[in-house]
């Protein structure tokens, strides 16, 4: 997949409590565009960078679905209309008995397809992405605002970087 | 207030745990691990030729006969299943519980599910007799005339429930195992280890807006899989409840399949933690004896479940007045069996009382010998269910005892040739402790120290 990567600045922090506040000023100071880059999913992040609440659930929700009525329709269309066997006297759409494979299409199909969405919504696989740092995936923490955004002027975001207490800035792909 | 136990001992920062835990992936193996590995390697060449032996000779080289039709096959897969319960039940349940100390044991604890359940499933389809018609099992546009499955048949809903259960599981485990490949990746050193996890990884960059989506997929898969888990057992246990076969034939196997399941999950966690805190010195900072002591609870309180459910189907057999459920009872605790039905009470209900004792919970080669108690006692109960009931229904004319061959130990104890083959390979080439959900609960218990965390 060729992801088209942004030129920008980056300021790497050490701190985990600085990094959030950092994400709240970037974003008053106009900042849209920008991403804060953790090793694991921090704290607070969502609202300092204003991040709505993930769609993912309807998905899951509509997915889920779909699978329980699939699992109906395929075992009603096989037990009454194709191959309408009489077992021991029972109903050929014994819908009871149909309850267990709905369930488990259900999960299934939500799952999966959750997962997919997922995949969607990160743009994942990526192959080799630009590394900013490769720290930021054990013990750093950075900001990046891309060249396209609002405002962006690479001495103002170094100046802003800097005063938020970035151990490093620097211009980089990402 | 009271104050917590740290979760993670020694004060270690970010960037330590990092470095332990991707230790085992990037230094040699010592002698410990591969010895084990050779061993269980060995054990599982085995179990390919006794099953090679098994497919193309047939099914009668094993002890199945009338009206024994379900023997070691059956048996232990739902031992093996079961095992894979307690790894959902850690890495779901707990979590929505928001218990912080699953963290730790969580990673293992699923990938031994996901081998678990591999093990299992490859019984079914051996059982067939004909595996090389398995596909059969799926309903699929066919020229053999309309031909199909038949949906009202709880052997059928098996394959659905562990189809489901298998794929679900994996992708859950994987799920939570994109962040570490990001970690492992950028600590990478050489080429080919940047290639291998940087395409595990899928280029997973963190950021948070990705975190956001993240969370959220994990808390659905969570919440899928917990009703999964619950179901895939009840489904088992329907297997043998929806049939009429005295000590089959009960509305309490639902429930008493899954705490069985739960029980000898967690005696197999115990086991396969107690072996990776002596293989990993360093990981008993992360595996902690309180986790250890938690574990140990949940195992005799699930124990205790099971021994109500063996007392329940005792009242019961003899409430209900049914003549050929109280001969089934009667023949369990005296009859030919019987040292199989003594030897799973003493190892399920009697030995894990064993931890009323605070000493004993948080001592490992006390909680080791429990747990290998445990594993056992649970065979013998699956086995008690299948076979004693088997040998011993209603006809007297037809009762006979199974016809234990070599080949029946052969594979039993091959199984864990498997099992074990790819769990000490998961040990060295997978991150054995999730590193990103460590991370935010590495203060926990530190709080009056350094200022708290949240």
């Amino acid at each position: 997949m060729a992801a088209k990567y942004k030129i920008g600045m980056a300021g790497i922090f050490h701190d985990e409590r600085q990094v959030v506040k950092a994400a709240a000023k970037v974003r008053e100071s106009g900042y849209t565009k920008f991403d804060a880059i953790s090793p694991y999913p921090i704290h607070g992040m969502e609202e300092a960078c204003g991040i709505n609440r993930s769609w993912i659930p309807w998905v899951t929700f509509f997915a889920g679905i779909t699978g329980c009525f699939l699992a109906w329709l395929m075992q009603w269309w096989i037990s009454v209309v194709s191959w309408p066997l009489n077992i021991g006297g029972k109903p050929f759409h014994s819908f009871p008995a149909f309850v267990p494979i709905m369930f488990e299409l259900t999960v299934l199909i939500g799952s999966l397809a959750s997962v997919a969405a997922l995949f969607y919504a990160c743009g994942i696989p990526k192959v080799n992405p630009p590394v900013i740092d490769p720290a930021l995936t054990s013990h750093k923490f950075a900001i990046f605002i891309p060249s396209d955004d609002t405002g962006y002027d690479e001495k103002r975001v170094e100046d802003l970087f800097r005063q938020l207490g970035a151990a490093e800035v620097k211009r980089t792909e990402f | 207030m009271m104050q917590r136990n740290p979760l993670v001992l020694g004060n270690k920062n970010l960037a330590d745990v990092s470095d332990d835990i991707c230790a085992p992936l990037e230094t040699f193996p010592g002698k410990g691990w591969v010895g084990l590995f050779l061993s269980a390697k060995m054990l599982l060449i085995f179990y390919i030729i006794t099953l090679a032996i098994v497919v193309s000779t047939g099914m009668g080289l094993l002890g199945v006969n009338h009206p024994n039709a379900w023997g070691t096959m059956i048996v232990t897969f739902v031992f093996w299943i079961g095992i894979g319960h307690a790894g959902t039940l850690i890495s779901a349940i707990l979590f929505l519980f928001r218990q912080k100390w699953r963290t730790s044991v969580a990673r293992t604890a699923e990938a031994m599910t996901v081998f678990a359940v591999m093990t299992a499933r490859l019984f079914p389809l051996l059982h067939t007799g004909r595996p090389w018609l398995d596909y059969w099992l799926f309903p699929y546009p066919n020229q053999r005339g309309p031909l199909w499955v038949n949906f009202r048949s709880p052997l059928l809903w098996d394959v659905f429930a562990v189809s489901t259960y298998a794929t679900v599981s994996i992708v859950y485990w994987y799920i939570g195992l994109v962040p570490d490949f990001a970690t492992i990746r950028d600590r990478a050193k050489n080429k080919l280890r940047h290639m291998i996890y940087g395409a595990l990884s899928l280029g997973w960059r963190g950021t948070a807006k990705n975190w956001s989506h993240y969370e959220m997929l994990y808390l659905i898969l969570a919440g899928l899989s917990t009703p999964l888990v619950l179901s895939v057992h009840t489904i088992v246990s329907f297997d043998f409840a929806v049939s009429n076969v005295p000590g089959w034939h009960t509305t309490i196997f639902p429930p008493y399949f899954v705490a069985g399941a739960i029980f000898s999950g967690f005696g197999m966690v115990v086991t396969l933690m107690t072996l990776v805190r002596i293989g990993f010195p360093e990981f008993k900072n992360y595996i902690t004896l309180d986790h250890m002591e938690v574990m140990n609870k949940i195992i005799m309180t699930t124990g205790m479940m099971v021994g109500y459910a063996y007392a329940s189907e005792f009242f019961v057999a003899w409430y209900s007045g049914n003549i050929y459920e109280r001969a089934q009872f009667i023949d369990r605790a005296l009859g030919d069996y019987s040292w199989a039905y003594w030897c799973m009470i003493s190892c399920n209900v009697l030995i894990p009382q064993l931890f009323w004792s605070k000493k004993i919970r948080r001592s490992i080669p006390a909680m080791f010998t429990i747990s290998i108690c445990v594993n056992i006692g649970m065979w013998f109960e699956r086995f008690v269910i299948t076979d004693i009931s088997l040998h011993h229904d209603f006809i007297p004319a037809v009762w006979r005892n199974y016809a234990w061959s070599g080949y029946d130990i052969g594979i039993l104890c091959g199984s864990f040739g498997m099992f074990l083959t790819l769990f000490l390979l998961y040990l060295r080439l997978f991150p054995a402790i999730s590193i990103a959900e460590l991370k935010p609960v590495l203060n926990v218990g530190y709080e009056g120290k350094d200022g708290g965390h949240h």
